[in-house]
């Protein structure tokens, strides 16, 4: 079957015309307007951050032959041509893989149960009084700002060189952050069971435990996962103030240059963040199904 | 008063069999993934040298050391410190912008929908993952090795590390674009790059702007310290000023990062809002 396209006459086309130009147009202009504003910023920045690109193109072969000299063992063979030799302090690196991996761990689990704790006086619906919420949410907001490595400097100082630094910035961290995304979770929560409850004549901590709990604990699990994988990242980085974990080595062996070390450290460090990302990832799509992976 | 329905156990035991008698495993297995859990806590406390002694004289000293912070004081330092923090938000600027630019073009490489085959896309996603997989710290020590301590190392560090969250981010919302728009572009007669730039980048571009921003905001807590290991900004000041125990400086810059951080949220949740829609932000 055949139809005929419609073809106005010129006279309305014209003016159809014009009116696109002119939305177009406007648009066009603030697009423009934006993109020059932007650049203008960058361009400050660029004084700002001292960028010098001449530096940059002539160190730039710098990085391609860094990571060749990485990538090549004292005897100036290739590192996979003699894994023994590159992983020569393998004991010594997984235990302080473990090291880092038990500081994430327990860090993550300290910060979880202060968010736990917290994070209902801090949500909208479930906090008993307002100026509780507001401190609350205003001690979660500085802990999740002030970036962990300032906590882990400040502690080393504190508590003394050592992982015990590194845990408790962890923890702080992700009790600001997890209290967040926690209480974010019950604001969400169907507030109908708790009138049930609070029907019965029992008292807030009640209410809590039997009617929100319940709906939240999922979710909760879920993101103190994510959290965990995000903290294995942060600690590998503790050692650098000297909180513990692998980040010691890491620091020594690039500031020292033993180039085949940094490759087999870093090799590792991937690795192993490589493996608990598909771990939680697998334990968090078993647990609250395949929505929650991603 | 009415009196209620006796229960007849019997009955509700054989009308629903798996809440009263649940088999061993699923009632047993909260209990012991709670106990390893705790028991690999209590293990970590120990192995990481824990002790309520040291952790006790560290508490109090932590309490002497926030009373040294009050009131925050930068001395006759302001001025470098606020030059400092302007670097801070020159190096986030551009190192998210670089970042974004160089994601872009490989990320519509490991997009599905944009090459179907799984042998660039598989690779390419890995590479993504492994960037991602080493903390901006350590790109921002590998870089001064490069090209020399100063903020330019921090600017390139947070290009890289950004650039696999990039790569994977903009890979996802590309998939996630409705093909719709691409196939009537196919069908009036527009080839493989007119169907990206008039079929997929105005479904893009705005989610792709959002998170730009979105990161801009982040990084610029993550160019507050990388300075921690010589690659300029504001947390170079702050490493220093906390080894030489200048508590009140310490808690100054503190403050001066928590303002900067709030300033760039606000500005950039406004931007957000003002491309994508206050409903598709939250």
């Amino acid at each position: 079957m055949t139809s005929a396209v419609a073809i106005l006459p010129s006279q309305q086309l014209a003016a159809l015309n014009e009116a696109y130009r002119r939305a177009v147009a406007r648009r066009r202009w603030r697009v423009l307007l934006g993109a020059a504003v932007f650049a203008a910023a960058l361009v400050i920045a660029a004084f700002g951050a001292e960028v010098n690109l001449k530096t940059f193109f002539t160190y730039l072969g710098n990085f391609a032959s860094y990571f060749d000299r990485i990538l090549k063992l004292d005897d100036g063979s290739r590192v996979w041509t003699n894994f023994g030799e590159w992983f020569w302090g393998w004991q010594k690196w997984l235990r302080l893989l473990g090291e880092t991996l038990l500081i994430s761990y327990v860090g993550t689990l300290i910060g979880t149960v202060f968010a736990f704790v917290l994070n209902f006086f801090a949500a909208e619906n479930t906090s008993p009084s307002n100026w509780l919420r507001f401190v609350v949410r205003r001690l979660m907001e500085f802990a999740r700002t002030v970036p962990g490595i300032v906590f882990a400097l400040i502690f080393v100082i504190a508590f003394g060189l050592g992982p015990m630094a590194g845990v408790l910035a962890v923890a702080i961290h992700s009790t600001g952050a997890l209290g967040k995304q926690f209480s974010e979770i019950v604001e969400n929560a169907e507030m109908k069971p708790v009138e049930g409850v609070r029907s019965t004549g029992t008292g807030w901590v009640s209410c809590m435990r039997f009617a929100v709990l319940p709906q939240v604990i999922a979710g909760y699990a879920s993101y103190a996962l994510l959290r965990f994988e995000i903290n294995v990242r942060e600690s590998s980085v503790m050692g650098f103030v000297g909180a513990g974990g692998i980040g010691q080595e890491l620091v020594v062996a690039i500031r020292k240059f033993y180039y085949s070390d940094v490759s087999a450290i870093l090799v590792m460090i991937v690795v192993t963040v490589f493996i608990i990302d598909i771990t939680t990832g697998w334990l968090r799509g078993r647990l609250f199904g395949r929505d929650a992976r991603t | 008063m009415s009196q209620l329905p006796k229960h007849d156990t019997a009955q509700l035991r054989a009308k629903y069999p798996d809440i009263f008698e649940r088999p061993a495993s699923a009632r047993l297995a909260t209990p012991v993934v709670a106990l390893v859990a705790f028991a690999v806590f209590i293990f970590g406390l120990d192995d990481l040298g824990f002790s309520p002694t040291r952790f006790v004289s560290g508490l109090r000293q932590l309490g002497w050391i926030s009373m040294m912070m009050i009131p925050p004081n930068p001395g006759s330092s302001l001025p470098t410190y606020l030059q400092a923090l302007g670097e801070t938000l020159s190096i986030a600027l551009l190192g998210t912008t670089l970042a974004a630019l160089m994601a872009l073009p490989v990320s519509l490489m490991a997009a599905r929908n944009i090459i179907p085959s799984n042998l660039l896309r598989f690779p390419l996603r890995r590479f993504f993952d492994s960037i991602r997989g080493v903390d901006t710290l350590i790109w921002a020590l590998v870089w001064i090795n490069v090209v020399g301590l100063g903020p330019f190392a921090g600017v390139l560090a947070i290009a890289v590390s950004d650039f696999g969250a990039f790569g994977k981010l903009f890979s996802e919302a590309i998939e996630a674009a409705d093909r719709k728009q691409v196939e009537g572009i196919r069908a009036s007669g527009g080839n493989a790059l007119h169907e990206i730039r008039f079929g997929l980048m105005p479904q893009v571009l705005p989610v792709i702007a959002g998170q730009v921003l979105y990161f801009i905001e982040s990084n610029t807590r993550s160019a507050s310290i990388i300075g921690i290991v010589g690659a300029g900004g504001i947390g170079l000041q702050l490493a220093e000023q906390i080894r030489v125990l200048e508590w009140q400086k310490v808690s100054f810059l503190v403050l001066m990062i928590l303002v900067a951080v709030a300033a760039i949220d606000w500005i950039s949740s406004r931007l957000r809002f003002a491309i994508i829609g206050r409903r598709a932000v939250a």
